[in-house]
């Protein structure tokens, strides 16, 4: 059995969301500008309830896509072709304030297709980023505008992010040695 | 989820799971189309030929533009140009393209078999765009994608085949592809052209027509390949119309959620009636647009390396 190490639960989650919407809120002073993009799988979760509790704090909806990176990848012919999901994004991101929703960033790799993947739906006008896990390791000069927990990794680490949306009994987020 | 071959060849060879795992993918891919920009750059710096020693006009412009939305560089070699008619064997012509470091081989051919030769004696990627009566899996695999999006599930579903069997490589594709997945399939047409011998491949085989679409979610029709005849299977087409040709007639006794599909060129008048060629019920342009994500979807699966699925970490 492989060592595993719950890093977040459940309530931790919540209030790490919690935190990084109100931080969202105290950067971004035309809220109507806002739109949470996620990354799946676990980002697109990650976007839906952030854009829900924003909606609490600033009285109006809050709009949410979801949008699949792995067309623009560095890496396709270094793996197996990963599982493409389904992009939606039911809003015209030109003029808008992004905030891009993963779950962990490692590498960076992933935020910079993400940034390529949202160009080809128009320009915004500015692209912020959210993670719940801050790993370390990164490759790219990426760096994250809100973060829910920064957690030391060694590189055979792996972390697994496990919400109610996606059928675990609750949010958990585990550190694995492979 | 899975996918780790190298060539598409053709659908005997794949199991269930690998062709849902390409209609899955394709998904993702007509999306692209429906965009703004409806390109991805998942296959820049990739080379791609066209290789088509026999001639076709809708695979390979179905091919060529998946292949540039991939932003793959692409080149067309087509039989009437080339050294092949100049006496050069198969394999010079592909070892050939292969020195100019062609990544993938999309291969039309009239023989059987061409393209399994192909990827026995090159690194490159090869996929059969259609190999003589034999098979053409991104035909059978738009055509199971196209039915997905309008029939929840494929257990138990009817689908007939109706039309020249014994020449269609794309009849031998999508009964393989349809019976995987579970549906009952049909074929229908001319008993010359229909032998009891594809009930060797799981379907079933009739030559009353009425009976063969009375029950048919699918009505698959397939054009009479005159050019792969050697001889004059049937006495006329005004016969074969008149005995096999979809017309109001016979459509009115069909179920009334029944959808016709056909891999085109159609040829009006002859095995479909123009007016249902255009009606509702008719997926033949939908056909055309899935079969451009489909192709797409096959690339990029090839695509993939040895290693694992999953991003390095995460």
């Amino acid at each position: 059995m492989p060592d595993s190490t719950v890093i977040l639960d459940a309530t931790a989650i919540q209030r790490a969301l919690t935190r990084i919407a109100h931080e969202i809120a105290e950067r971004n002073e035309h809220s109507a500008e806002v739109a949470m993009v996620g990354i799946p799988t676990g980002g697109d979760h990650l976007a839906a309830r952030l854009a829900k509790i924003l909606a609490g704090i600033w009285n109006h909806p809050v709009p949410a896509g979801v949008l699949d990176v792995n067309m623009h990848r560095d890496d396709l012919d270094q793996r197996a072709a990963p599982t493409i999901h389904p992009t939606e994004i039911p809003f015209d991101v030109t003029g808008k304030t992004i905030v891009l929703v993963d779950d962990v960033l490692f590498s960076g790799r992933t935020t910079r297709a993400a940034m390529d993947a949202l160009n080809d739906f128009g320009r915004p006008k500015k692209i912020q980023l959210a993670v719940l896990i801050d790993r370390g390791h990164r490759e790219l000069p990426i760096k994250a505008d809100f973060v829910g927990k920064n957690v030391p990794t060694a590189l055979d680490e792996k972390i697994s992010l496990l919400l109610t949306e996606s059928g675990a009994a609750q949010d958990e987020a585990i550190l694995k040695k492979k | 989820m899975s996918w780790h071959r190298k060539h598409l060849l053709d659908i005997e060879s794949l199991t269930a799971d690998e062709i849902v795992t390409v209609l899955d993918t394709a998904r993702g891919f007509k999306a692209v189309g429906e965009r703004a920009i409806k390109k991805v750059p998942a296959l820049r710096g990739k080379t791609v030929v066209n290789l088509f020693v026999e001639p076709s006009t809708r695979t390979r412009i179905s091919f060529e533009l998946a292949e540039q939305r991939l932003s793959a560089d692409v080149i067309n070699f087509s039989a009437e140009a080339s050294s092949l008619k100049k006496g050069e064997t198969l394999k010079d012509t592909a070892k050939n393209l292969e020195a100019l470091n062609a990544d993938f081989i999309v291969m039309r051919h009239s023989a059987s078999g061409a393209p399994h030769f192909l990827s026995r004696v090159l690194g490159a990627h090869v996929i059969n765009a259609g190999d003589g009566a034999h098979e053409h899996p991104t035909q059978a695999l738009l055509d199971a994608f196209t039915i997905r999006e309008h029939k929840e599930k494929f257990a138990g579903l009817n689908v007939t085949i109706l039309g020249d069997i014994l020449y269609s490589r794309v009849a031998r594709s999508n009964i393989w592809a349809l019976t995987k997945l579970g549906a009952r399939v049909t074929l229908c047409g001319p008993s010359t052209l229909v032998p009891k011998t594809f009930e060797q491949m799981g379907c079933r085989v009739t030559y009353d027509v009425e009976e063969a679409i009375r029950e048919a979610d699918i009505i698959h029709l397939l054009r009479i390949q005159h050019e792969r005849q050697r001889k004059t299977m049937f006495p006329s087409i005004g016969e074969y119309t008149q005995l096999y040709g979809l017309n109001k007639a016979r459509l009115a006794k069909t179920k009334p959620d029944a959808l016709i599909m056909h891999p085109g060129p159609i040829n009006r008048g002859v095995e479909i009636d123009s007016e249902i060629a255009d009606c509702k019920r008719s997926l033949i342009l939908e056909q055309v647009t899935n079969g451009l994500a489909i192709r797409m979807a096959v690339l990029f699966l090839l695509n993939g390396g040895k290693g694992p699925q999953e991003a390095a970490g995460n």
